[in-house]
């Protein structure tokens, strides 16, 4: 079954309070996790996909105009959200509990200091195609 | 294995059949864009040529290992191709119960007159180059059409080296040869007039693909070696059928001085090490001997291009022992002879950091000034990534913090984002022991 993982980041303030903050063997700490996890999930040949987002400033929501369905741009996403999806992964696993344990690794990926930051990871089940005999 | 052999049809003197430790990819791939134009002359129909010659490439690929290589390959390979030509055009006859494409059936074997002579096959794969980077097309189509049309590369290792799914590519493949058909291009060489012009744009896509194989511009992966290996063979195929262009040469030296660095650019964990701090004994030195030697010749010529003063450039970084050996004083001219040329921002932004070099951090961001209202940069991290570096020159750390932090806001390349928190850290620390 496959799920995809999402990861979260607080909005405010990363170059102030988040990783922009850290200690530079903190950041190395955190960037060689990252790397490891990605090819831990290939070796075992769970990983269907991983990519980081560029971060939220340059995001922009668009809308299709009443009628003439041409792009109506505006900035995003909603300035009220608290955190931005930084990337995601797409794993494919036998079970949800084999999922449940992987995102709690990546929520556990060494922080300032090197304390895991234990961050909320989203899942959700990547839905399948339906039964052949439907 | 020269080019010569290639042209003969008979590959192999030291003994036919023996493919050696590589099997018979390089010798397909060499003769892919021969094999296509022969059949597209014969038939001429582009779209589906392409799809026989890679039917044909994969017969070979699967039979050749194991009965040996045919006498004469490339023969072989059009005789195949043009099977499957006329079978897909007796199809489309019987569905359409109209002649679509006019051909020519030989009975009988239909491979010698594909191979009148060398002449014809080089300037099939000039065609080739010119067809695929034709202006009706974008950048990602010309690209996908040149790798396939005439790097013989299949539509899934072209699919992975993009990382998108193959039925994609293959859509992306497809509409680029319909679009071909409908421009009506012949398949012939571009007159004088429109030459240069049409070499232009074959130069712009052979080093999209390098480009794309050097710095990826997405994804976690620094370098795609494949693809940066795959452009330096086409541009060096490319300079063998047009020795006397120096921009062609131009190209080919600047690809193999900055791929002899590849190794050297990242760190274990995938992460940029800069040039300054690189350990230049894992940089390619047979690599920069050729590009070094190919770029003298070339400038000795006259006529002097962009391609040319970036690989002049690119030689003069190698051929410093140390970073501080590096010859700025020459970099900083040549960065103003490529800005006359070819104005553009991210040329002033690299004649800058040259013009630290030589005469200080201020000279450098005096420089950068005039950058903040160019609207091609439109916020462009390499501006805030190079003010920061001029202003960690200067001494001046919090400003410097400053522009890492906001440059690695703004870049779309994990590993450079990375990179530039990691700079912006270190800058911090330096700022906190004063």
């Amino acid at each position: 079954m496959k799920f995809m993982m999402m990861m979260h980041a607080p909005r405010t303030g990363w170059q102030d309070a988040g990783i922009g903050t850290w200690p530079t063997a903190d950041i190395r700490a955190h960037i060689g996790f990252m790397v490891r996890i990605n090819q831990e999930l290939t070796a075992s040949g769970e990983l269907v996909d991983a990519q980081g987002l560029a971060l939220p400033q340059d995001a922009r929501i668009v809308r299709a105009a009443a009628g003439s369905g041409e792009p109506v741009v505006t900035d995003g996403p909603f300035a009220e959200a608290k955190e931005f999806l930084a990337g995601f992964w797409i794993i494919d696993v036998e079970s949800p509990a084999r999922a449940h344990q992987i995102a709690a690794r990546i929520s556990a990926a060494p922080g300032k200091g090197g304390v895991p930051m234990n961050m909320p990871i989203e899942l959700r089940q990547v839905m399948s195609r339906p039964p052949e005999d439907l | 294995m020269s080019d010569a052999d290639l042209d003969r049809g008979d590959f192999d003197a030291a003994g036919a059949g023996d493919l050696g430790d590589t099997g018979p990819e390089p010798l397909l791939r060499t003769l892919a864009p021969q094999v296509l134009g022969a059949v597209i002359r014969r038939f001429g129909d582009f779209a589906s040529a392409e799809d026989a010659v890679q039917e044909a490439l994969l017969a070979a690929a699967m039979q050749w290992p194991e009965r040996g290589v045919p006498e004469h390959p490339r023969a072989w390979l059009i005789q195949v191709a043009s099977r499957r030509m006329t079978d897909h055009v007796r199809r489309e006859i019987a569905r359409r119960r109209r002649e679509t494409v006019v051909f020519e059936q030989q009975r009988g074997d239909l491979a010698p007159a594909a191979d009148r002579d060398a002449a014809t096959a080089h300037d099939d794969t000039l065609i080739l180059l010119f067809m695929c980077a034709h202006p009706a097309l974008g950048e990602h189509a010309a690209i996908a059409l040149t790798l396939r049309a005439v790097g013989g590369l299949t539509t899934a290792e072209i699919a992975s080296a993009f990382l998108v799914p193959e039925s994609t590519m293959a859509q992306r493949i497809s509409r680029a040869k319909q679009a071909i058909r409908k421009s009506g291009v012949p398949f012939s060489l571009p007159g004088d007039a429109e030459r240069a012009g049409r070499l232009t744009a074959v130069l712009h896509v052979l080093y999209l693909i390098f480009s794309e194989g050097y710095v990826s511009s997405a994804g976690a992966m620094l370098t795609r070696a494949d693809l940066a290996a795959e452009a330096i063979r086409l541009t060096r195929a490319l300079q063998h059928l047009l020795p006397h262009d120096p921009e062609v040469a131009g190209l080919l030296a600047l690809m193999l001085l900055t791929d002899a660095r590849r190794e050297a650019r990242t760190g274990e964990q995938g992460e940029l090490i800069p040039l300054a701090e690189q350990d230049r004994s894992r940089w390619n030195h047979a690599a920069i001997e050729e590009g070094v030697a190919l770029i003298t010749a070339t400038l000795a010529r006259g006529a002097v291009g962009p391609y040319q003063l970036q690989a002049a450039i690119a030689a003069l970084h190698d051929e410093a022992a140390r970073a501080e050996d590096t010859d700025w004083p020459q970099i900083l001219a040549l960065y103003g002879l490529l800005e006359r040329m070819t104005p553009n921002p991210m040329i002033t932004l690299n004649r800058a950091i040259a013009a630290a070099m030589v005469d200080g951090p201020a000279a450098g961001l005096a420089m950068v000034d005039p950058l903040d209202t160019d609207t091609r940069l439109g916020g462009h991290y390499r501006l805030d990534a190079v003010r920061a570096h001029l202003h960690e020159m200067a001494g001046d750390l919090a400003a410097a913090r400053g522009h890492y932090l906001a440059a690695a806001g703004k870049t779309a390349s994990i590993p450079e984002r990375n990179y530039l928190t990691t700079k912006a850290a270190m800058v911090a620390e330096r700022l906190a022991d004063r």
